[in-house]
């Protein structure tokens, strides 16, 4: 059949020149690329005191965000858990007492939210899934640890503290963004 | 009793013994660094600046790692495997001339252990035992890969040895000696063995490949197909001996190797630039480090470039090309002094 492409090749082993047959040529050929690497410049990242740039919607540890009044968002429906394709998230519900509406947004809280993080695929399914905009995903990375028991992260690892909030802004879309101007709607008052 | 020459000879064998080790050490060091830039990494760096504490750290991990000896393996040459091993790596650096005679108070002093005069005979001899080695460990195993990889040792060894051989002696047919000493002594400032035994520079160091073992020619223990070879069941410091051993037998290999072709101690120039006797056997020293800790590193870059062999080809290669090649050189070694005497 005519090749279409002309980019056909006939493989098959043909005989060796004498040169060839050398191997030597081929040796120094070989010797010279590799002594041309160990001049070149190194890929390795060396982690800890150096870090590779993020994309902007890196999948990381999750965090759990406040309000602006400092308040915590998440109010435990169970929504993020349910989405949750690996079971990683379970979480414990309770019901805010008098006095404490300056800790918890809602009448309702997660007195335990616990990720396992090892079982956690990092999809972002729970950010999709909260109503609340309590839960998202960070571009921070989840620490090596020795011991199993120490990847199940409580609520001391995943609420962000007050001191510090982790700005979450680049990982809404423009619509998102939009959406939360309109203060008619409940869920942005 | 304690005479000076005595002394000398107990301080020097003890140094070079210590040097021998401290280079084998660093030579596990330079793999890994030597490999990792070769792939364009950065290689062991952690522990101490840029990882020189990286030997002691593996050093402590073989150490503390379990001992195993396997129930149906022969206890007594499980053992004396990687002694028998580590020995002979060790025994050839007797004969090395270091350098040509140092004068301490009006004595010279030879900076060579022993000047024996069939030097070049027992630097086969130790290799040969070298074997042994190898193959008791790998038979001790009771392990079909060990055995395997026993096996495919003392073959190749068998099989290069004698081109090795060959190789040698049309040295020895330009150089008239078996002594390492004269053999340095004879190359003087510039007059290396390598401009006169090309060929047999280059059957010698394929050889030398061959005799340690190292890749391209690492049948014996190729992972790949015998998971490690004759030292599958070996752990803890037993292993460590083994892989100690290669590359003690990489240093004497590449002290051979300068010694015998690139003018061992020897440096251009050295008898012209009006140094004293003393200054020209230490330099003599540092010439000879140099020239052996490049061969340590051309080791290791064609580790690092060729592909291992398959086991027929490798074999092919002994006997169908270097063989005959060795036999040539002879001829023509025979040939040009047979002419030039004439």
């Amino acid at each position: 059949m005519q090749s279409l492409t002309n980019r056909k090749k006939v493989v098959g082993k043909k005989e060796m020149t004498w040169v060839e047959k050398l191997y030597l040529p081929a040796i120094f050929g070989g010797m010279r690329i590799t002594l041309k690497h160990m001049f070149s410049k190194k890929t390795t990242i060396s982690y800890p005191e150096q870090t590779r740039e993020f994309s902007q919607i890196y999948r990381g540890m999750h965090v759990l965000k406040r309000d602006e009044k400092g308040a915590e968002r998440c109010t435990a429906c169970g929504l993020c858990a349910v989405a949750c394709p690996a079971e990683a998230i379970t979480m414990v519900a309770a019901e805010r007492k008098k006095g404490e509406e300056n800790l918890y947004r809602e009448e309702k809280y997660a007195a335990v939210y616990e990720i396992n993080m090892l079982r956690c695929i990092f999809c972002g399914d729970c950010e999709d899934a909260c109503p609340k905009e309590s839960i998202f995903l960070t571009d921070r990375i989840v620490p090596s640890d020795l011991e199993r028991s120490e990847f199940i992260y409580g609520k001391d690892k995943l609420v962000e503290t007050l001191e510090n909030p982790i700005d979450i802004s680049k990982r809404q879309t423009p619509e998102v963004l939009e959406f939360k101007k309109n203060k008619k709607l409940t869920h942005n008052r | 009793m304690f005479t000076p020459e005595l002394i000398f000879k107990i301080v020097l064998i003890v140094s070079i013994f210590a040097v021998t080790l401290v280079i084998a050490m660093y030579s596990t060091y330079g793999e890994r660094k030597i490999a990792a830039f070769m792939q364009d990494r950065l290689g062991p760096n952690r522990a101490g600046i840029f990882g020189i504490l990286q030997p002691l750290a593996d050093g402590v991990k073989m150490f503390m790692k379990e001992e195993l000896i396997p129930d149906i393996s022969n206890k007594v040459l499980f053992i004396l495997g990687p002694c028998l091993a580590m020995t002979t790596a060790l025994m050839t650096s007797a004969i090395i001339p270091w350098g040509s005679t140092i004068n301490i108070g009006g004595t010279d002093f030879s900076l060579q252990i022993t000047d024996l005069n069939i030097g070049v005979l027992y630097v086969f001899a130790v290799t040969s035992i070298g074997v042994y080695g190898i193959m008791i460990g790998g038979w001790a195993s009771n392990n079909k890969y060990s055995l395997l990889g026993a096996l495919r040792a003392s073959s190749q060894m068998i099989s290069y040895e004698i081109a090795m051989g060959l190789a040698i002696i049309a040295l020895i047919m330009s150089t008239g000696t078996l002594s390492l000493k004269e053999i340095s002594a004879a190359q003087a400032g510039f007059h290396w063995n390598i401009f006169v035994q090309p060929l047999g520079f280059l059957i010698f160091i394929i050889c030398s490949f061959a005799e340690t073992n190292r890749a391209p020619f690492d049948l014996p223990e190729c992972e790949t197909e015998l998971i490690g070879g004759y030292h599958t069941e070996y752990s803890s410091m037993k292993l460590g001996f083994y892989l100690f051993a290669e590359y003690i037998n990489m240093f004497i290999a590449s002290a051979v190797i300068s010694t015998l072709y690139f003018g061992g101690y020897n440096f251009p120039f050295m008898n012209d630039m009006g140094l004293s006797s003393n200054a020209i056997a230490i330099l003599g020293v540092v010439f000879l480090f140099a020239k052996i800790f490049f061969f340590i590193f051309f080791f290791m870059w064609i580790r690092w470039t060729i592909p291992r062999f398959r086991y027929d080809q490798l074999m092919r290669l002994g006997w169908t090309v270097l063989i005959p090649l060795a036999i040539f050189n002879i001829l023509l070694t025979g040939a040009i002094i047979f002419a030039t005497n004439n």
